[in-house]
C-alpha cells in the first residue's frame, strides 16, 4: 500500500471527527459509545501499523515506506520511517489503546477527552513518521494544542498553572527551532530531511555580536534545535515543567507525556541534531555529557525528597532521560542503540508506573505516599505488578530497564570514563528512591483506617498491565528484536558521522 | 484616451456613484428605514467588485498620466479589502440594529472609506496618496463617532480624528520633502532620484515622515496609541472594521511607497521597519497580557500583527512582500471569525467585552467555543493552524533578508503573545462557572465564525491558492 504511514497516522483523526460531528449527547451510553469508538481506533490502528513493522527491512538503512505529495512553497508532505523511527511509531501505536483504557473511568466531557487523546495521537505519529522540516515542525508544536487542553480541562488541582507552564515552556524552546529551521530553508533550499541529512551546513567559525562562534552556522542551527529538544525531553535546568505536568494531568495524560512525548525529544536529537550538525554535536558533546550525568545524579536526588508518588516518577523520568541524551552524545553504537532502547523501555516502564499510581489514585484520590502503606494485604496483584515495574524501573536485570542502562553505560564509558562513573552512581539512587517509594507504598502492616477497605485491581485493569508487562520482560531477556531493527541505522548515522568531522576532530577521537 | 482611463478605475467610479445614489436615496427615501437595505446592498456590491476585480483584472495600467496603477498587487489587496469590508457589513447588521446604531450613512461611510483604501492600493503618485488616504480616514473617523449619545464612541472619534490628522499632516510634510527635493510627485520619478543607494538628506527626511505617517495607520508601535482606544470605545461593528480592511489598505500603501518610489534604497528604510517591526510585536504582545476587555485586546493584537507584517517589508525583497501579502490575507480571515464573535458577545441583551465573561464558554457552546479556540491558537501562530503559515513566511523573508535577529525577535515576542491569547482559551474551557454570555448569534455572525475557522484548520492543505497570486502581486510590486 503506498499511502500505508498516512492511513496509520491520519485514523486516529477520521475516529476523532468522528465523534465530534456524530456522537450526541453526554448520557452514560454515550460515554461508552465515545470509549469503545475511541478504544477501537486506536487498536485498529496498532493492527495496521503492525504492518509496516512487518514489512520493514532493517537491513535498508534509509527511509522506507515514503509518500510524497507537493504543498506549500516548496514544502512537502513527505512521510516515511527508518529503523530509528519505526519503533517509535510503533510504541505509539501500541501505548495508544492502553491509555484509552486506562481512562475507562472518567466522567466529565469524554467525548471531548477521547477526541484530544485521538488527534494527539495523530500528531505523535506525524512526528516520527515526517520527512519535511516544517511538515515536522507542524505535528510536533500541535501536540501541545490536545495536550494543553488535557492538562487544563481534566487536570488535577493547580492544572492552570500546570498547562500554561506546560505550553510557553516548550512553545519557547521550539520557536527557536522554528528559526534554524527556516535559517535551514534558506540555506540548503529545501526542507526535505533526506536531502538535508546528506547537506554538509558550514561549520566555519564566524563572529556574532563580537563572539567567535566555533563551528559557526552548525553551532547556532544546534543550539537552536537544542533549545526545543533539550525543553522536550527535559534535560536539566529546563525540566521544571515536567514535574508540574505530571502531577497535574489526569492518569492517561500523564502515561502518553511520559512514554510518547518525552520520546520527541530524544528522536529529534538522532534525527536533527547528531546527523545534520555533527561538527556542532561533536563539539557541545562533552557539555551535553556532563549536564545529563548532573540530571541524573541531581534528580534522582530529588526524587528521593519527593511526598508525590506522581511527583517522584516523573523525577525519575528525568534521571533516565538523563541516560538517553547522554548515550546519544556519546555516538557509538552502545550509546545510540542503548538510548533508543532506553526511550522505548521507559516508554513501557514509566506508563506502567503512572498506571499504578492511577489505580490507586483512581480509589483513594490522593498521591500522597504517606496516605498509603500495606497496600499488600488487600491488593496482592497490585502489589505484583508494582513490583515488577519498580523493578523495571531499577534496571533489574531480567527486565527491560537493564538493557537500556547498560547499554547506555556502556557507550558513555568509550566517551567519556568520568561521565560514565557519575552516571553508574544514578542506578543506585534509583534503586534507592524506587524501592523506598515501594515500601513506603506496598509493605508493612495496613494500619490506616481508610485504606481497610480497598479493592484489588479488577479485570480491567489486569488487562491493561498485561501487554505493558510482556514487553517489559520480552524485551528484558531478548533484546535482540530491537536492537536488530535499529542496529544498522544507528550504524550508518555513526558512520555519517565520523565521516562529517573534520580529520583533526577524529584523531582526536581516535587518540581518546 | 480618457474614457480608457475611466474603464480602468470603473471599480471605483462603481462604487461612487452607487455611495452618492444611496445618500440620495436614503436621505429623500425614509432615513434609517433604508437602512438595511443600503447595508446589504452595499456589502453585496462590494463583493461583486472584487470577484470582478479578481476575475477581470490582468496586467499593468497605468492611467491618469500615471498617478495610477491598477496592478496584480492592487488587485490583490482590492479583493481582499472588499471581501473584508463586505464580510463585516453583513455581520454588523444585526448588531447595530439592536442598538439603535443603523443609520444609513454607516453603510455609505463604509463604502466611500472602501473607496478610499481601493485609492490607496493603487496610489502612483503622492497626491493619488494622499487623496485615498484622507477619503479612507475622514469616512473612519465619523463611523468610529458613531455612537453620538456616548462618551466613549466620541472621544474615539474624537481621538482618531486629532491624531489621524496629525499623522496625516506628517505624512503631507514628508511628501512636500520629497517632491522638494526629488522635483515630482510621481513614484516612478521618484524611484529614479533615489536610487543606486544615493539619496539626498531632504529626501530621506521626506522618506522618514512618510513612514511615521504611515506607521500611525498601521498602528506600529511608537505610533499606536490611538489603537486600543478607538477600538474600544467605537461600536464593535465598527473595531471589526477597523481591524480588518484599513490595515490591508495601510499596509499596502505602505509597500507601496517603499517599493514603487524608494525601491532603489532598500537598505536606507529596511532597518526602520526592522524596528518597527519589533517594536510593535513585543508592545503589541507584552501590554496585551494585563488587558481583562477582549476589545481592547483585539487592539494589541492587531499591534502586534502588524508588526509580524512589518517584518516581511523590513526584508525588502519580493518574497518579504509576498509574505506580508499572505499574513494580511490571513489576519482578516482571522479577525472576521473572532470579531463575528466578539459581536455575539452580550448578556441580557447588553454588550459585555470582559474575558471573565466566557467562563465556561464550551459547556454551554461547543461547537463556537470550539471555533475560537481555533481561530486563537491560529492567531497565536500555533501550528497546524493557518496562522502559523503566516508567521512562517514572513520569518522566512527575514531570515531570507539575513536578519535572522528579527526572526528570533518575532518567535520570541510570538511566545509572550500566546500567553493571552491561551488565557482566553483558559476561561472559555478551563474557568470557574460565572454569568456567562447568551450566546445567541446571528446566522451571518454564526457562518463567518465557523467559515473563518474552517478556513484555519483546512486552509493548511494549500492556502487556498493564495500563495500563487500573492507572490504574482509581490513581483507586480517589486522590479
Amino acid at each position: 500500500m503506498e499511502n500505508l504511514l498516512s492511513i496509520i497516522t491520519f485514523m486516529p483523526l477520521v475516529a476523532a471527527l468522528i465523534l465530534a460531528v456524530f456522537l450526541r449527547g453526554d448520557d452514560p451510553a454515550a460515554q461508552a459509545n465515545a470509549k469503545w469508538l475511541a478504544l477501537i481506533a486506536t487498536s485498529a490502528t496498532f493492527v495496521v501499523s503492525l504492518f509496516v513493522l512487518f514489512g520493514f527491512n532493517p537491513a535498508d538503512t534509509g527511509f522506507q515506506f515514503i509518500e510524497e505529495r507537493e504543498w506549500l512553497m516548496g514544502l512537502k508532505y513527505k512521510m516515511g520511517v527508518d529503523g530509528i523511527s519505526v519503533l517509535f511509531v510503533m510504541l505509539t501505536t501500541f501505548l495508544m489503546p492502553i491509555t484509552i483504557a486506562a481512562c475507562w473511568n472518567v466522567e466529565t466531557r469524554v467525548k471531548e477527552y477521547m477526541i484530544a487523546f485521538l488527534v494527539l495521537e495523530t500528531l505523535m505519529l506525524g512526528v516520527f513518521m515526517a520527512l519535511d522540516l516544517v511538515l515536522f515542525y507542524l505535528f510536533f508544536e500541535a501536540g501541545l494544542i490536545p495536550m494543553f487542553l488535557i492538562i487544563g480541562i481534566w487536570g488535577g488541582k493547580d492544572r492552570i498553572y500546570a498547562a500554561f507552564k506546560f505550553f510557553l515552556y516548550t512553545f519557547l524552546g521550539s520557536v527557536l527551532m522554528l528559526v534554524a529551521m527556516v535559517a535551514m530553508f534558506v540555506d540548503a533550499g529545501t526542507t526535505d530531511i533526506p536531502t538535508l541529512l546528506n547537506h554538509t551546513f558550514a561549520s566555519e567559525t564566524f563572529p556574532v555580536l563580537g563572539f567567535q562562534v566555533v563551528g559557526g552556522m552548525q553551532t547556532l542551527l544546534f543550539l537552536a534545535f537544542f533549545a526545543s529538544f533539550a525543553v522536550k525531553m527535559p534535560m536539566w535546568p529546563v525540566h521544571t515543567w515536567l514535574p508540574d505536568a505530571h502531577v497535574q494531568a489526569p492518569t492517561a495524560g500523564s502515561v502518553v507525556l511520559a512514554a510518547i512525548l518525552l520520546k520527541m525529544g530524544g528522536y529529534g536529537f538522532l534525527r536533527f541534531s547528531l546527523p545534520m550538525f555533527p561538527v556542532a554535536s561533536d563539539i557541545w558533546a562533552p557539555f551535553v555529557l556532563w549536564i545529563s550525568a548532573i540530571a541524573i545524579v541531581y534528580t534522582s536526588l530529588v526524587a528521593l525528597a519527593q511526598h508525590d508518588m506522581k511527583k517522584l516518577i516523573a523525577y525519575s523520568s528525568v534521571a533516565h532521560m538523563g541516560y538517553v541524551t547522554a548515550g546519544i552524545f556519546a555516538v557509538n553504537q552502545q550509546g545510540i542503540d542503548g538510548a533508543i532502547f532506553q526511550m522505548l523501555s521507559h516508554g513501557f516502564i514509566s506508563g506502567a508506573l503512572f498506571l499504578c499510581v492511577g489505580v490507586i489514585y483512581d480509589r483513594m484520590h490522593t498521591r500522597e505516599i504517606d496516605a498509603y502503606g500495606g497496600l499488600v494485604n488487600r491488593m496482592p496483584a497490585y502489589a505484583l505488578i508494582f513490583m515488577l515495574f519498580t523493578m523495571a524501573n531499577v534496571g533489574l536485570p531480567g527486565t527491560s530497564g537493564f538493557i537500556g542502562e547498560f547499554l547506555t553505560l556502556v557507550g558513555i564509558f568509550q566517551a567519556n570514563t568520568w561521565v560514565a562513573a557519575v552516571a553508574t552512581s544514578g542506578v543506585i539512587l534509583s534503586a534507592a528512591y524506587a524501592l523506598w517509594l515501594y515500601r513506603r507504598v506496598v509493605m508493612g502492616d495496613l494500619i490506616k483506617e481508610s485504606l481497610k477497605s480497598i479493592t484489588d485491581m479488577n479485570t480491567r485493569e489486569r488487562a491493561i498491565f498485561a501487554p505493558l508487562v510482556v514487553m517489559t520482560i520480552l524485551l528484558g531477556v531478548y533484546p535482540s528484536l530491537v536492537t536488530d531493527i535499529i542496529g544498522p541505522s544507528v550504524t550508518a548515522l555513526i558512520t555519517d558521522y565520523h565521516a562529517a568531522l573534520p580529520v583533526d576532530q577524529v584523531a582526536a577521537v581516535a587518540a581518546h | 484616451m480618457t474614457e480608457a482611463d475611466f474603464n480602468i478605475v470603473l471599480p471605483e467610479v462603481i462604487l461612487a456613484v452607487f455611495a452618492m445614489a444611496a445618500l440620495l436615496f436614503g436621505a429623500y427615501g425614509g432615513k434609517d428605514k433604508t437602512a438595511p437595505m443600503i447595508l446589504w446592498a452595499s456589502a453585496g456590491l462590494m463583493a461583486l467588485m472584487a470577484v470582478w476585480i479578481g476575475v477581470s483584472g490582468e496586467g499593468t495600467h497605468t492611467p491618469f498620466g500615471g498617478m495610477y496603477v491598477d496592478d496584480a498587487f492592487s488587485r490583490f489587496a482590492k479583493v481582499v479589502i472588499l471581501l473584508s469590508g463586505s464580510a463585516i457589513l453583513l455581520m454588523s447588521e444585526a448588531y447595530l440594529a439592536r442598538r439603535g446604531l443603523l443609520r444609513f450613512e454607516l453603510p455609505i461611510l463604509v463604502v466611500l472609506a472602501t473607496i478610499g483604501m481601493m485609492v490607496m492600493v493603487s496610489a502612483a503618485d503622492l497626491m493619488t496618496l494622499y487623496m485615498g488616504l484622507e477619503l479612507q480616514s475622514l469616512s473612519l473617523y465619523v463611523v468610529a463617532a458613531l455612537r453620538r449619545d456616548s462618551v466613549k464612541s466620541t472621544e474615539a472619534g474624537l481621538k482618531y480624528f486629532v491624531l489621524g490628522a496629525l499623522s496625516s499632516g506628517m505624512l503631507l510634510y514628508g511628501a512636500s520633502l520629497v517632491y522638494g527635493f526629488s522635483g515630482t510627485t510621481l513614484f516612478s520619478g521618484i524611484i529614479q532620484t533615489a536610487s543606486d543607494g544615493h539619496v539626498s538628506l531632504g529626501l530621506l527626511f521626506g522618506l522618514m515622515f512618510l513612514i511615521t505617517g504611515l506607521a500611525f495607520k498601521v498602528s506600529a508601535v511608537p505610533f499606536h496609541m490611538w489603537t486600543p482606544d478607538v477600538y474600544e470605545g467605537s461600536p464593535t461593528s465598527v473595531t471589526a472594521f477597523f481591524a480588518t480592511a484599513p490595515k490591508v489598505a495601510a499596509m499596502g500603501l505602505f509597500a507601496r511607497v517603499l517599493f514603487d518610489a524608494f525601491g532603489g534604497v532598500t537598505a536606507d528604510w529596511g532597518q526602520v521597519i526592522a524596528i518597527l517591526s519589533v517594536a510593535s510585536m513585543f508592545l503589541g504582545a507584552v501590554a496585551a497580557i494585563g488587558q481583562r476587555n477582549i476589545k481592547r485586546l483585539m487592539a494589541y493584537s492587531s499591534i502586534a500583527h502588524m508588526g509580524f507584517a512589518l517584518m516581511g517589508l523590513a526584508a525588502g525583497t519580493a518574497f518579504g512582500v509576498q509574505a506580508m501579502l499572505i499574513y494580511m490575507a490571513i489576519y482578516v480571515t482571522m479577525n472576521i471569525g473572532t470579531f463575528a464573535f466578539i459581536l455575539s458577545m452580550e448578556r441580557d441583551g447588553v454588550p459585555v467585552t470582559d474575558i471573565d465573561a466566557l467562563n465556561q464558554f464550551s459547556k454551554s457552546e461547543p461547537l463556537k467555543a470550539l471555533a475560537m479556540l481555533v481561530l486563537l491558537f491560529s492567531l497565536a501562530g500555533v501550528p497546524p493552524l493557518v496562522g502559523f503559515f503566516g508567521k512562517f513566511y514572513v520569518l522566512r523573508a527575514a531570515v531570507d533578508a539575513n536578519m535572522t535577529w528579527l526572526a528570533v525577535a518575532g518567535v520570541i515576542a510570538s511566545v509572550i503573545g500566546a500567553f493571552y491569547y491561551l488565557r482566553i482559551v483558559f476561561y472559555m474551557y478551563f474557568g470557574e462557572e460565572g454569568d456567562g454570555i447568551d450566546g445567541h448569534m446571528t446566522p451571518v455572525s454564526w457562518a463567518m465564525l465557523m467559515a473563518s475557522a474552517a478556513i484555519m484548520v483546512v486552509g493548511v492543505a494549500n492556502l487556498f491558492g493564495i500563495e500563487a497570486l500573492a507572490a504574482a502581486a509581490a513581483d507586480a510590486l517589486v522590479k
